[in-house]
């Protein structure tokens, strides 16, 4: 019986959601437009290496540098290689490592900055110092620090990109966990005798979660971006691996000669996963928290 | 006044003590051991131990760190394994390079973004404000490595208006004598024209491309804060009063609606620093970013150290310039300060 009352429950909140996305999405069709891009990444990066026409690592030098045709959606680059299923492919490796980072920096930061919120004293000035002493750099040359330092390696460029994004999660979970550090219902848990850890994981974090997401998904962008300049610059990711940034960094060299098809697709494919993120995440942030919408 | 930069000058302190203690820590979590690091490697056994006491790594972690603070202090920065040469050096003669880039790159974006905010605030919902939003959401979408390729192939490639990106000076041009290490300023005190054009050709699409990627902050903040100011009272006084629509937008509204702007400032340049880099690679700049670059691929730590710790001694810099300028320009913050 409560099972079933249960069911219902969650049948209701979750088709109620629905109908407001799409309430959302008839609102702003730009929102749904990004969601289509996205299932549209999240197919390529799941099923893209089994679908594409060539092995995105054979190279055929007869078929060196070909413009786009027919044969070759994306044209070939200068080992003869298919760039349609390289970029396709790299798909993959930049959703994860942008997924990642951002999951990661997601536990840190937003670990962090709910403790810091809702203990105060010292974990928050500890926290706050950390944060911000990693906003007192250039973000992208702190990402490149930490990689030299670590080692150059993909892990790396994850854990990298989830550093520099750190102050950010940690200040806006602090924010919102200290404002609800003396609502009602922590004080109600507070007195049914639950102790600070109880409540900062069951009543605290579900609060502070939507926000996160929110957070994340306008994040995913930065993070794809910056770690695409990484490997741009040639760190982490290694030649022949397909990956946007050093499938730039491959072809920069031949737009001076003309061969224009071997950076701007990868370029183009990184832009258009990057601009998807942040219209989705503007969608979702208005989804979530109307009032912030600009 | 003078208070107020002297305690926005203490604020400073506990970020660059950040600073020198993450960029000590950067080097003591390279992987392995540090001194056959930066022995090299065709070091001996032996080569490694005279490193390590040269570079103090057999004391314990807080003596090394004292003196890694003592040589900061007597401006030593380390010495680059690839060139042999002390990276404050290196680093000194690359710098104005990549300042002069980016002070032209903030240039071109306040330019740009500055007077389209205005126009989108001032017409709500028509087309300059849609225009506004795009470019803005497309500029920080854009890899800023891809733009700058994108503006060569078009740009040099295919319309032949640019010069070849391979650095500040076509190589039929010779530097101007060095005062400032702006070659736009230098060569203008030595009264070569032909130099300037040449170093403006070679400045153009660098400077373009830091521009249109760091546009978006400052176009979408004009905007914003423009539209909260001319739904204020004082303005509505004013245009009650039958003052010109310029007098009141340039002379009342803008001047209010440029504070958060400087602001925002501040986040700008950490965009353009960083951007700076991967635009200094694309367009073979001789910058401290293409520098640190290449000590980076060759595993040369001590540059890239040294770069870390200079980028974000300057940005701190930068901050506490942006905070005394807006202490200058808003009386109020001088009145709580």
């Amino acid at each position: 019986m409560t099972d079933i009352a249960v069911a219902q429950r969650h049948d209701g909140g979750l088709s109620a959601l629905l109908r407001h996305a799409r309430y959302v999405v008839a609102e702003n069709p730009v929102t749904g437009f990004a969601f289509a891009l996205f299932v549209l990444i999240v197919l390529a990066a799941v099923i893209g290496p089994e679908i594409v026409p060539y092995n995105p690592l054979s190279s055929d030098t007869s078929q060196a540098l070909q413009p786009p045709s027919a044969h070759h959606w994306f044209g070939t680059d200068q080992l003869g290689r298919d760039v349609f299923s390289r970029v396709v492919v790299a798909t993959r490796l930049d959703f994860v490592i942008a997924v990642a980072s951002v999951a990661l920096v997601f536990l840190m930061g937003g670990l962090a900055g709910v403790a810091a919120g809702f203990f105060g004293g010292w974990t928050d000035r500890i926290v706050g110092r950390i944060a911000d002493t990693i906003m007192a750099f250039p973000l992208f040359v702190l990402a490149m620090g930490i990689v030299a330092a670590l080692g150059n390696t993909v892990q790396n460029i994850v854990l990298a990109t989830a550093i520099v994004n750190f102050p950010l999660y940690a200040r806006i979970a602090r924010a919102e966990a200290n404002i609800r550090r003396d609502a009602g219902f922590v004080e109600a848990a507070r007195l049914s005798g639950n102790s600070d850890w109880r409540i900062l994981t069951f009543q605290i974090l579900p609060n502070v979660f939507p926000i996160l997401v929110v957070q994340m998904s306008l994040t995913m962008g930065y993070a794809i971006l910056n770690a695409a300049g990484l490997s741009f610059i040639g760190l982490g990711v290694r030649p022949p691996t397909p990956e946007w940034g050093i499938m730039v960094a491959e072809g920069a060299a031949f737009m001076v000669s003309g061969e224009w098809w071997n950076a701007t697709f990868p370029g183009a494919a990184l832009m258009v996963a990057v601009f998807c993120f942040n219209l989705l995440g503007d969608g979702l942030r208005d989804m979530v928290d109307p009032r912030r919408r600009t | 006044m003078l208070t107020l930069i002297l305690k926005r000058m203490a604020m400073a302190i506990p970020s660059l003590i950040g600073v020198v203690i993450v960029t000590f820590l950067l080097t003591r979590a390279l992987p392995g051991d540090p001194a056959a690091y930066f022995a090299g490697p065709a070091a001996t056994q032996k080569a490694i131990e005279e490193v390590r006491v040269k570079l103090g790594l057999d004391r314990p972690l807080l003596a090394q760190f004292g003196r890694y603070v003592s040589d900061l202090a007597h401006g030593d920065l380390g010495t680059s394994l690839t060139t042999g040469q002390p990276v404050a050096s290196e680093l000194r003669t690359r710098l104005p390079a990549s300042a002069e880039l980016t002070l032209l790159g903030l240039f071109v974006s306040i330019v740009i973004a500055v007077p389209l905010g205005i126009l989108a605030a001032t017409r709500p919902n028509s087309l300059i404000d849609h225009a506004c939003r795009v470019i803005s959401t497309a500029g920080v979408s854009l890899p800023v490595f891809f733009t700058g390729l994108i503006l060569v192939y078009v740009f040099y490639y295919r319309l032949g208006w640019a010069p070849a990106p391979l650095g500040r000076l076509d190589v039929f041009f010779s530097a101007p004598p060095q005062v400032t290490g702006f070659y736009l300023i230098d060569s203008l005190i030595a009264g070569q024209g032909d130099v300037f054009v040449a170093a403006l050709k070679q400045l153009v699409l660098p400077a373009l491309t830091l521009g249109i990627f760091s546009l978006a902050p400052i176009a979408r903040m004009t905007r914003a804060s423009m539209l909260a100011v001319l739904s204020s009272d004082f303005v509505r006084t004013a245009r009650a009063s039958g003052l010109s629509s310029y007098t009141v937008v340039i002379t009342y509204a803008f001047r209010n609606a440029m504070l958060p702007v400087i602001t925002t400032l501040g986040m700008v340049f950490s965009f353009l620093l960083g951007a700076n880099v991967l635009v200094e690679k694309v367009f073979a700049w001789p910058g401290i970013g293409s520098y640190a670059v290449e000590a980076l691929l060759a595993s040369d730590f001590a540059p890239v150290q040294g770069f870390v710790l200079t980028m974000a001694v300057m940005y701190v810099a930068i901050n506490l310039l942006i905070d005394v300028l807006y202490g200058v320009i808003d009386p109020r913050v001088r009145l709580e300060a």
